[in-house]
C-alpha cells in the first residue's frame, strides 16, 4: 500500500471506530435509561453513530482494498488495530456520564464535520455532509442534558462535575497530531485536530458555564488510542461482546 | 397475549333491565361501534379494567426491550445490530403510546410504573423467558411479535378510542417486527448446520411459550364475557390462538425446521392445524412469578427506575428553575 | 417526592403541507425538551417536517354533554354543501 493510502486508511479508521465504538456504548442503554423518552433518544443516537461507522468503515475497506467490508473492520480486527480515541471505549457508567462524555464528543464531532464536509476527496466530503446533520441534533441535544443537569438539584450538580473530572482528562486525545494528520491536512482531506480546539473550547466553555460546571485545569491528556499503542483494558471486553458471532462461527452469514 | 389475564372489574354482565340509563346509553354507544373518548361517561368498572389491561400492555412492551436488549451488543453485523436495536427502540415507543393511552384514564405513568415495580401490575408472560442464541433474536420477533400481532390487529377495534388509535400507529409500526424476525431465522435455517441447529432451538424451546400468551383455555378463562361485551377484548383467546398457529405452521415448514410440536397436523374437517395444549401448569407458575427470568426483568426494571431517579428529578429542577428565572426578567 | 414530568400533547405536520396533526403525547419537563423528545419518539420513520409541543392542562375542550346543542344544529343547514345543489350537466365542471 503506498504511503499515503496506508494514511488516508488510518484516518478513515480513526472516524469510523470512533463512532462505532461510542455507538456501541450508547446500545448499551438500550431498556436501561431513567425514562422512555431518554431511551428513545439515546436509541437514536446511537443508531446514528452506526449508520456513521458504517460509512467510514465502509470507505476505510474500499481504500484498503483487499476485498473486505465495513463489517469485517468492525468484528474481525483486534484492540490494537482499533484506532478510536479512549474517550469512546470507557465504561457508560451513570447516565451523567455517559451524556457529558455524549456532548464532549458531539461538540468535537461537530467541529470536525464542520471541516470535512470541505475535505478535498469527494467521498469523506459526502459522508460528512450526511453525519453532520446527525450531528447537529446530537450537540444540541446532549448539550441540553448537561446544562438540565448541570444546572439541576444538588445531587444532579455533584454528579456531572465528578463525570467532568473523570472524563475530562480523556478530552485531549481527541486533538493530538501526528504524521497521519499532517499529511491529511496537506492533502486538504481533513484539519490537523489541533486546529479545531479553540472552537471546541469555545463550545463546550459556554455549555459548561451554563451548566454552573468547572472544567478541572490540569492539561494532562490519556492517549494510546487513537494510535493504536494502548488502549483502555474496557477495549477488549466490548470486543468479546461485539465479535462473539462472527468468532465464533467464521464464515457464516447473518 | 401482552394483555393476559386480565381481571375484568364486574360482577358479569348486567342484562339491560339491570343497566341504568347512563350504561345503556353507554352499552349503545359500543355496540353501534362508536369509540368511547376520554372525558365521555363510562362505568368505573370499564375504566379500572382498561387501565389494568392497556397498562400491562404497556409494561409488556417495556419488560419485552430486555430479552431481545439482551443481544444488541452481541449482533453478528452492523445491519443486523441496526435493526435489532430500532426494533428495541420501537417497543419503548409503544410502551409510551400505551402508557398515553391509559394516562387519559386519570392514572399516571409514574403511578402504573410504580405499580408494576411493586408487584401490583403484570407484564406478558412471555417475556420471562430468556434469549440464548442468536436465532431466538429471529424467534422472538417472528413468533411473539407475529402472535402479539394476531392480537393487536384484533385490538385496533377497541371501543375505547385512545387505545384504538394507538394500536392503530402500533400496528402500522409492527410491520416490520415480525419480518425482519423471520429473515433473521431464515439466514439461520438456510445456513451452516450449526446455524440451523441454533434455529431449531429457538423454535423448540419458543414454540409453547408463544402460544400461551395468547391466555388460557376459553373453557378456562374467566372474565371474558364482560371485556368481550365492552369490546375491550375483540376475539376469544382461543381464536386467536388457532388464527396464529395455522399462519405459523407453513412458515415453520418453508424453513425446513421439524414442528416443534409432535401434536401439529392439518385436520381436514376443521380447515385448521390441531395442536397440542402448551404445559398450563408452567404458565401458571410464570404468572406467579417462577418464570427462568422474572426475578431478573424486574430487578433490571427498578434499577433502571431507580438509578434514574436523579436524572428525572435534575432536569425537572432545572426547568422549575428556567421558567422562574423568565418571570423574574420580565 | 412525586415529581413526575408534565405531560404534553404533541402535533406534527406531514410531509404534504398538511396541518399539524395530534399524535400523542409524552413526558418532558419544558417545553424545549418536549420538542426534542417528540422529534425523537413520533418522527423515527420521517413523518414530519414541524412539530408543535402544548402542555395537557392547558388544552380546553368541550364537554361531552355538549355535543348535541354544539353540533347537531349544523346538520341541518344541508346547503352549506355542494351537492345540494343541482346544476346542469351542460354548463360543465363547477
Amino acid at each position: 500500500m503506498a504511503a499515503d493510502t496506508e494514511k488516508l486508511l488510518q484516518f478513515l479508521l480513526r472516524t469510523g471506530d470512533n463512532t462505532l465504538v461510542l455507538s456501541h456504548r450508547v446500545s448499551e442503554w438500550c431498556g436501561h435509561s431513567p425514562i422512555l423518552e431518554e431511551d428513545i433518544a439515546l436509541a437514536n443516537t446511537a443508531l446514528d453513530l452506526i449508520g456513521q461507522a458504517q460509512m467510514w468503515l465502509g470507505y476505510a475497506a474500499q481504500v484498503q482494498g483487499d476485498g473486505k467490508s465495513a463489517d469485517d473492520l468492525a468484528f474481525l480486527r483486534d484492540a490494537w488495530d482499533f484506532r478510536n480515541v479512549l474517550l469512546c471505549e470507557l465504561p457508560n457508567g451513570d447516565f451523567g456520564r455517559t451524556l457529558l462524555r455524549q456532548f464532549l464528543f458531539d461538540a468535537y464531532q461537530s467541529v470536525l464535520m464542520g471541516r470535512l464536509i470541505k475535505s478535498s476527496d469527494e467521498t469523506v466530503a459526502g459522508i460528512a455532509a450526511k453525519a453532520s446533520k446527525e450531528v447537529a441534533y446530537h450537540v444540541e441535544r446532549s448539550a441540553d442534558t448537561v446544562v438540565g443537569l448541570g444546572d439541576g438539584t444538588a445531587e444532579s450538580h455533584k454528579r456531572m462535575q465528578v463525570a467532568l473530572d473523570y472524563l475530562w482528562p480523556y478530552v485531549g486525545e481527541m486533538f493530538e497530531s501526528d504524521a497521519v494528520d499532517t499529511a491529511m491536512a496537506e492533502a486538504g482531506i481533513a484539519p490537523d485536530p489541533a486546529s479545531l480546539r479553540a472552537d471546541f473550547d469555545a463550545l463546550v466553555g459556554r455549555v459548561l458555564a451554563e451548566a454552573t460546571l468547572t472544567r478541572p485545569d490540569s492539561p494532562f491528556t490519556h492517549k494510546g488510542g487513537r494510535t493504536g499503542r494502548m488502549h483502555t483494558e474496557h477495549l477488549g471486553h466490548m470486543l468479546a461482546n461485539m465479535q462473539w458471532l462472527q468468532r465464533a462461527y467464521p464464515g457464516c452469514e447473518w | 397475549m401482552y394483555a393476559q389475564m386480565i381481571k375484568t372489574a364486574s360482577n358479569g354482565v348486567k342484562s339491560r333491565d339491570e343497566m341504568s340509563p347512563e350504561e345503556r346509553a353507554f352499552q349503545d354507544k359500543i355496540d353501534n361501534d362508536i369509540k368511547i373518548e376520554p372525558r365521555d361517561w363510562m362505568p368505573d368498572d370499564y375504566r379500572k379494567t382498561l387501565i389494568r389491561q392497556i397498562g400491562q400492555h404497556a409494561h409488556s412492551e417495556v419488560v419485552g426491550q430486555l430479552p431481545e436488549g439482551n443481544w444488541i451488543t452481541r449482533a453478528p453485523t452492523l445491519e443486523r445490530k441496526m435493526i435489532l436495536l430500532a426494533k428495541v427502540q420501537d417497543e419503548a415507543g409503544h410502551g409510551l403510546y400505551l402508557y398515553s393511552a391509559a394516562e387519559t384514564l386519570g392514572v399516571t405513568r409514574d403511578d402504573m410504573v410504580e405499580m408494576l415495580h411493586a408487584g401490583r401490575m403484570k407484564y406478558s408472560s412471555i417475556f420471562n423467558y430468556p434469549t440464548l442464541n442468536w436465532a431466538d433474536i429471529g424467534a422472538v420477533g417472528w413468533l411473539v411479535d407475529g402472535a402479539a400481532i394476531v392480537n393487536q390487529v384484533a385490538l385496533q377495534r377497541t371501543s375505547y378510542g385512545p387505545y384504538s388509535r394507538a394500536m392503530i400507529r402500533i400496528c402500522k409500526e409492527e410491520s416490520f417486527h415480525a419480518r425482519q424476525g423471520y429473515h433473521a431465522i431464515m439466514k439461520m435455517a438456510f445456513g451452516t448446520p450449526e446455524q440451523k441447529r441454533q434455529a431449531q432451538d429457538a423454535v423448540n424451546r419458543l414454540w409453547f411459550p408463544a402460544i400461551m400468551m395468547f391466555g388460557p383455555n376459553d373453557s378456562d378463562s374467566t372474565h371474558s364475557e364482560q371485556s368481550m361485551a365492552w369490546k375491550i377484548k375483540v376475539k376469544s383467546n382461543d381464536e386467536l390462538r388457532q388464527q396464529f398457529v395455522d399462519q405459523t405452521v407453513p412458515q415453520i415448514e418453508y424453513l425446513g425446521l421439524d414442528l416443534p410440536d409432535p401434536g401439529i397436523k392439518w385436520n381436514q374437517e376443521r380447515g385448521h392445524y390441531d395442536f397440542s395444549d402448551p404445559d398450563w401448569s408452567e404458565f401458571f407458575n410464570v404468572i406467579k412469578g417462577n418464570g427462568p427470568c422474572n426475578v431478573d426483568r424486574m430487578n433490571a426494571r427498578v434499577k433502571a427506575w431507580e438509578d434514574g431517579q436523579w436524572v428525572r428529578d435534575g432536569l425537572m429542577e432545572h426547568a422549575r428553575k428556567k421558567a422562574a428565572r423568565k418571570v423574574a426578567a420580565e | 417526592m412525586k415529581n413526575e414530568w408534565p405531560l404534553w400533547e404533541i402535533f406534527i405536520r406531514g410531509q404534504h403541507g398538511m396541518s399539524h396533526r395530534h399524535v400523542g403525547s409524552l413526558h418532558a419537563p419544558d417545553a424545549e425538551m418536549a420538542i426534542k423528545n417528540a422529534r425523537d419518539v413520533y418522527t423515527r420513520r420521517n413523518e414530519g417536517v414541524s412539530i408543535w409541543v402544548v402542555e395537557a392542562r392547558h388544552i380546553a375542550a368541550t364537554a361531552p354533554g355538549d355535543k348535541g346543542p354544539l353540533f347537531e344544529p349544523s346538520e341541518s343547514k344541508v346547503y352549506r354543501h355542494p351537492t345540494f345543489f343541482d346544476i346542469p350537466e351542460e354548463v360543465g365542471h363547477m
